[in-house]
């Protein structure tokens, strides 16, 4: 590999030189004042970088060439394959359940990473507290819901009224101001609605601290140091500066936060997923419909990514 | 040239009340005392300059004034106002939270080694947010000001970039309007100049300098005795948490009175 590459530099040089001196006046043929006009001091005379030419990469071309390789691989499979029946994947792509199914899928991400960020950050603040039983609180907060996985928490929460078959709110072993049975109030979405968001809660949480101590200390030395109120200086330094450092893990939360939601067709849900097992097992088409959930997923993650990049330039200016 | 004795104030702090008034300062940290009763009265419009070694407690007693660092022993008071205190209607000192002390850190201007200037703010609104949010001054009249003040340290044309943008020297030119849009009784500089290429000191100097002749009150943590000797109405020497010696410039540079400050001098004039 290492061959080539200095002896074919070499080899190129002279050539280049002839061209020039032919076209012109050569840079070599107007030596300075003083220095020896001898010829073969001029043919050794010091490379020039304009001379130069971009080192061969004989492996670039092989990756080319595997790459080139592999996609007509997959085009073929595609073409050829009667088991794909893309035919029915573009019939169901845009058939109504599984646009609900889609709905679904936004409008429960959306709800638990709104709910599970509120959570999370006061969890967070909760963890940050001088106060400390309000701490320890957030402590044990985090070491559970992190620690129970998210299709467990679904099946609890699904299965709460056998717990507690009245939910009442009111003073604690006092009087009540309202009871629910808990069969009317805890639905597959009300489920999977708490389920996601609490197990998102604790890494909001996190994320959200590792950003806000991430804020160096002089920052708000000099905040403090102005006189900010502390809501001022929390919110106009503090947070904004801790926002560069959280979105690219809270992205990462929320895409997989997503792509958690298609847990909830266990608690009977018909959300993208269980859209596509409905059709599918009338149908039968299982793997055209999987490909449907599929494409749908990547264009939910494509369109999460762009706004996340966006966010991301908007929160680093300044940097 | 604001060199000479004309503005040495000898008779300065004995008539009018100090504006800053320190007593048995003393701050301990881990276990090592930092600060020991230090006393320290500066008049109206007088600049301080405090010299010392490394480690001498001269920023600590400046971080301690400006209520950044909480005293141990001693008080400290602004215009009569106890620093950082509050004594309660049964005559018992109580140690206020941070949060109180805010409006008192509002009256002083701190300038830090470091900058600090707000990474996220651009120049303009690192000058006017403090003035809008912490004294409620009217947004337009605040950037008025603030254009204002980056003109007199010769950075208006940086108005609408972010510090990141600016070099060590324009980003504590920047600190220091910043610092006066609040309008302070009193201004703090910690090492302002110690962070700076060489090239770019004279810059800051020269901003501080200017404020001095509008006299400004000004305590001054430096290792710039070129400064002192030029800028102070009284050099003030530390080491080991303690004022060892103080007076006018021409006093403390040309007849050091303790050892102490002799050897420091000495060091210092030794280097080029």
């Amino acid at each position: 590999m290492t061959g080539p590459g200095p002896r074919s530099l070499r080899a190129t040089v002279p050539g280049r030189r002839g061209a020039t001196s032919a076209a012109g006046p050569a840079r070599s043929a107007a030596p300075g004042p003083g220095s020896a006009p001898s010829p073969a001091v001029t043919a050794a005379a010091a490379p020039d970088a304009r001379d130069s030419r971009p080192e061969r990469r004989p492996l670039l071309w092989l990756a080319w060439a595997v790459l080139a390789v592999l996609a007509a691989q997959l085009v073929a499979f595609v073409l050829r394959s009667d088991r794909l029946e893309l035919e029915v994947v573009g019939e169901y792509l845009f058939a109504e359940p599984v646009l609900d199914g889609l709905l679904t899928t936004v409008v429960l991400t959306v709800v638990a990473t709104v709910l599970g960020t509120a959570l999370g950050a006061v969890v967070c603040l909760a963890r940050l507290s001088s106060l400390a039983p309000v701490r320890y609180l957030a402590t044990a907060w985090i070491a559970v819901f992190r620690s129970v996985p998210p299709l467990v928490q679904l099946l609890f929460w699904f299965n709460l009224a056998y717990l507690v078959p009245v939910l009442s709110l009111g003073i604690p072993f006092g009087p009540s101001f309202g009871d629910w049975d808990a069969n009317d109030v805890i639905t597959p979405y009300t489920a999977a609605v708490i389920g996601l968001s609490l197990y998102n809660s604790p890494y909001s949480a996190e994320i959200i601290r590792s950003g806000l101590s991430s804020v160096p200390r002089g920052q708000l030395e000099a905040a403090t140091s102005l006189g900010l109120p502390a809501r001022d200086t929390f919110f106009r330094i503090r947070l904004p500066q801790a926002t560069r450092i959280i979105l690219p893990p809270m992205g990462s939360q929320v895409i997989s936060l997503l792509k958690g939601t298609s847990l909830v067709s266990v608690i009977s849900m018909t959300d993208l997923l269980g859209a596509a097992r409905e059709v599918y097992t009338r149908t039968f088409e299982v793997v055209p419909l999987l490909i449907v959930a599929i494409l749908w997923y990547i264009v939910l993650v494509a369109v999460l990514t762009t706004g996340q990049s966006w966010l991301e330039r908007r929160f680093s200016r300044g940097y | 040239m604001a060199t000479d004795p004309i503005r040495t104030p000898a008779a300065g702090p004995a008539d009018a009340p100090p504006v800053l008034r320190a007593r048995g300062v003393g701050k301990v940290f881990g276990g090592v005392q930092a600060l020991q009763g230090v006393d320290l009265d500066v008049a109206e419009g007088e600049v301080v300059v405090v010299i010392g070694p490394s480690g001498s407690g001269k920023s600590t007693l400046v971080r301690c004034i400006d209520q950044l660092e909480q005293i141990d022993a001693g008080s400290i008071e602004l215009d009569g106002e106890l620093l950082g205190f509050r004594v309660d209607r049964g005559g018992v000192l109580r140690r206020l939270p941070t949060r109180r002390t805010a409006a008192q850190r509002r009256r002083m201007g701190m300038v830090f080694q470091s900058f600090n200037l707000f990474a996220h703010l651009t120049v303009a609104r690192n000058v006017w947010e403090a003035p809008v949010r912490a004294l409620g001054v009217p947004a337009p009249e605040a950037r008025e000001r603030a254009r204002e003040l980056l003109e007199r340290v010769g950075l208006g044309h940086k108005a609408d970039a972010y510090p990141s943008q600016l070099s060590g020297g324009q980003q504590q030119r920047v600190a220091i309007a910043r610092a006066m849009a609040m309008r302070p009784r009193l201004m703090l500089f910690d090492e302002p100049t110690s962070a700076l290429d060489p090239e770019l000191v004279g810059e800051v100097l020269g901003v501080m300098k200017s404020l001095a002749q509008e006299r400004m009150t000004m305590i001054v943590v430096t290792h710039e005795l070129q400064f002192a000797r030029e800028v102070a109405d009284r050099v003030v020497f530390m080491d080991a948490g303690t004022v060892v010696e103080q007076g006018p410039p021409d006093q403390v540079f040309g007849r050091p009175a303790t050892e102490r400050l002799q050897t420091f001098l000495h060091r210092f004039s030794a280097a080029p």
